[in-house]
């Protein structure tokens, strides 16, 4: 399809509209960071962003959702929820696209979720292509994700003054035919979007010491590596890696009923591995108890497990969980570590 | 409205029976009357509206259905918890069955030899009923059993009847004898004093024509494994039902991994030999 070109100017005026018919959820300011959240002024919106606390994961799968509601007592009822509204998700990078490919397998998979794949459905995502790398904890350039040749509506390409805009599916296309003023671009422009996108590898590092293919096979050598003894040390067992991480789905399902307790509402929230009572039976037993083996873990799940279920790494190399854990453990260090140990 | 896998249908307890003094029986109607369809092995998410859903093993055999299933449950949390105060005429919701059983047609023609301790009778006892179902498709029907304590011994009419049937072996034993108990078993059946892997001197079996089954506490496997090993029976004819924390029962949730293994849909049984190298099993 033809390149379109979004005058920058005109990119308020475009959010405005879609605000009338959508919830428009963007990156925008918190303190020094920036977040994923509804807008509710176009001027929040800030595409220049470098990287979220949290991924964009939140908008397809919230932290905190409604599964049913129910009432109680001796002729119960259950009434399925699915909490959904028509969405634009504006700004994603494409490593966060890689993450979301990997969780739309993940919740298609055998028993397709529809909690989770109507929001996908009624979303129309338009993504960002990073020029420059967002911070050193980054390391997409290694993980492959730097580009992304789809899971987009429309893709946004910075040329200055104006975004080179790829149309990647007829969802996409309509929305700029409804709510864009954009031009075709000129065959200068054309060029100096794939002279921006062919040069800008020089600018990321590529941190991973090897090729990430080569992650599943390390791995499963490494079951037994001293470095989990290192992180059974060092890890907190917060769960702030899993949080931030935007291939991480795991949850858990609790119910909260009212103080007359007549009725209630079945709630899926997020969970994390990390913690102590993820694995833990009712009986007392407790699968996966100690720290070290938690991380190992996860970083099975990023490197290996989730590869041999989907065909893609679970590390997109956002750098998300390296930013956050308070023990400053690193997935980017623990790989280069195991790496030069075993081979 | 799209369907949601996570939506239990309502079910109604049509009996309850106390078992032992830690187990209840609990027979359950879906609201047709319609069979639960499931394999032995496979299990249910059960529901409590108001305290949450658990994982239960399917203790009745799709031969035995009679437009119901039942689940032997203990009371250790807050679902098994709810579940015991209820009577018969409650509700209780119902997702699955999910979940791959044991391997019955792998079995036909072959010795089967099952050593559940505990409440892992519970799993076992549906393939074990079907197998009687279908008794002249097997060959040696092996059945040792363990409990704590004879009044924990689960199942006792069935066990009675097991032990008296001329085509079946079944040895029963427990740790120690119940120290005058509030609850006071019948004293017909015959049991060995010790753990469950006292019983496996007792019997000769074919190795490579024995398919082995187990199911109990954690801490048990192991033992029995090594017996089973022991006898020549080969790693990849031995199954285990294996327990773990679920919240969804269809592989999205998380909390079941097994190294890369998921328990609710790779198992809950597996093949001894393909998990034997995952630390995460037992």
């Amino acid at each position: 399809m033809s390149l379109k070109i979004l005058d920058k100017k005109a990119v308020a005026p475009l959010v405005e509209a879609l605000m009338a018919d959508y919830r428009v959820v963007g990156p925008q300011a918190k303190g020094a960071k920036f977040v994923f959240d509804p807008l509710t002024d176009p001027a929040d919106l800030r595409l220049d962003y470098d990287t979220t606390i949290l991924p964009p994961k939140k908008v397809f799968q919230p932290q905190y959702e409604r599964l049913a509601t129910f009432i109680m007592g001796e002729d119960p009822e259950v009434e399925t929820v699915i909490e959904v509204e028509p969405t634009v998700l504006l700004g994603m990078h494409t490593c966060d696209l890689h993450a979301l490919n990997l969780l739309d397998e993940a919740f298609t998979e055998d028993y397709p979720d529809a909690h989770y794949l109507s929001r996908r459905e009624q979303t129309l995502i338009v993504s960002m292509e990073c020029l420059e790398p967002c911070d050193d904890e980054s390391f997409c350039r290694s993980m492959g994700t730097l580009t992304a040749d789809d899971g987009f509506d429309l893709h946004l390409i910075d040329l200055g003054e104006a975004f080179a805009v790829q149309i990647g599916s007829e969802a996409g296309e309509q929305l700029l035919a409804d709510y864009a003023d954009v031009q075709d671009a000129t065959e200068a422009q054309v060029t100096e979007r794939d002279h921006l996108q062919a040069s800008k590898l020089k600018h990321f590092a590529d941190r991973l010491n090897f090729d990430a293919d080569e992650l599943p096979s390390l791995l499963g050598d490494a079951y037994d590596h001293d470095y989990w003894e290192e992180l059974q040390e060092r890890c907190f067992a917060c769960g702030s890696c899993t949080n931030v991480c935007p291939t991480c789905y795991c949850f858990n399902v609790v119910d909260e009923v009212n103080f007359a307790l007549t009725e209630g509402e079945r709630i899926r929230h997020w969970d994390s591995c990390q913690l102590d009572e993820f694995a833990r039976v009712a009986g007392g037993e407790n699968f996966r108890e100690d720290r070290g083996a938690r991380q190992r873990h996860r970083f099975m799940r990023k490197g290996k497990y989730l590869y041999e279920r989907f065909g893609a790494l679970g590390c997109v190399g956002c750098g998300r969980c390296i930013r956050t854990c308070p023990a400053s453990i690193s997935i980017l260090k623990g790989f280069n570590t195991i790496h030069a140990s075993l081979r | 409205m799209a369907t949601s896998i996570y939506r239990p249908e309502m079910a109604r307890l049509a009996d309850v029976e106390q078992m032992t003094h830690l187990e209840k029986l609990f027979h359950i109607e879906l609201p047709e009357g319609q069979d639960l369809g499931h394999d032995p092995g496979q299990f249910v998410m059960l529901s409590i509206l108001g305290v949450g859903e658990a994982p239960i093993s399917i203790t009745s055999s799709p031969s035995r259905s009679n437009g119901g299933f039942e689940l032997c449950v203990r009371e250790v949390g807050n679902v098994t918890g709810a579940l015991h105060t209820m009577k018969p005429g409650g509700k209780v919701g119902v997702r699955g069955p999910f979940g791959t059983g044991f391997p019955i047609d792998e079995m036909r023609g072959k010795d089967v030899l099952f050593a559940p301790g505990g409440l892992g009778l519970a799993p076992l006892r549906s393939l074990i009923n079907q197998v009687l179902d279908e008794r002249d498709d097997f060959g040696r029907v092996i059945i040792l059993y363990g409990a704590k304590r004879r009044s924990e011994l689960l199942f006792r009419d069935e066990l009675d009847e097991w032990v008296k049937r001329d085509d079946v072996e079944c040895l029963l034993t427990v740790d120690c004898e119940d120290e005058g108990d509030e609850w006071q078993p019948e004293q017909r059946l015959e049991c060995n004093l010790g753990v469950i892997t006292t019983l496996f001197p007792q019997i000769q079996v074919d190795p490579q024509n024995t398919i082995a089954i187990t199911c109990g506490p954690p801490i048990m496997y192991r033992f029995v494994l090594m017996e089973m090993l022991d006898k020549g029976i080969p790693e990849s004819n031995i199954y285990l039902s294996l327990e773990r924390r679920m919240k969804c029962g269809v592989g999205k949730c998380g909390h079941c991994q097994i190294n890369s293994l998921y328990c609710c849909q790779d198992g809950p049984v597996f093949n001894y030999a393909n998990i034997k190298g995952f630390e995460e099993a037992l």
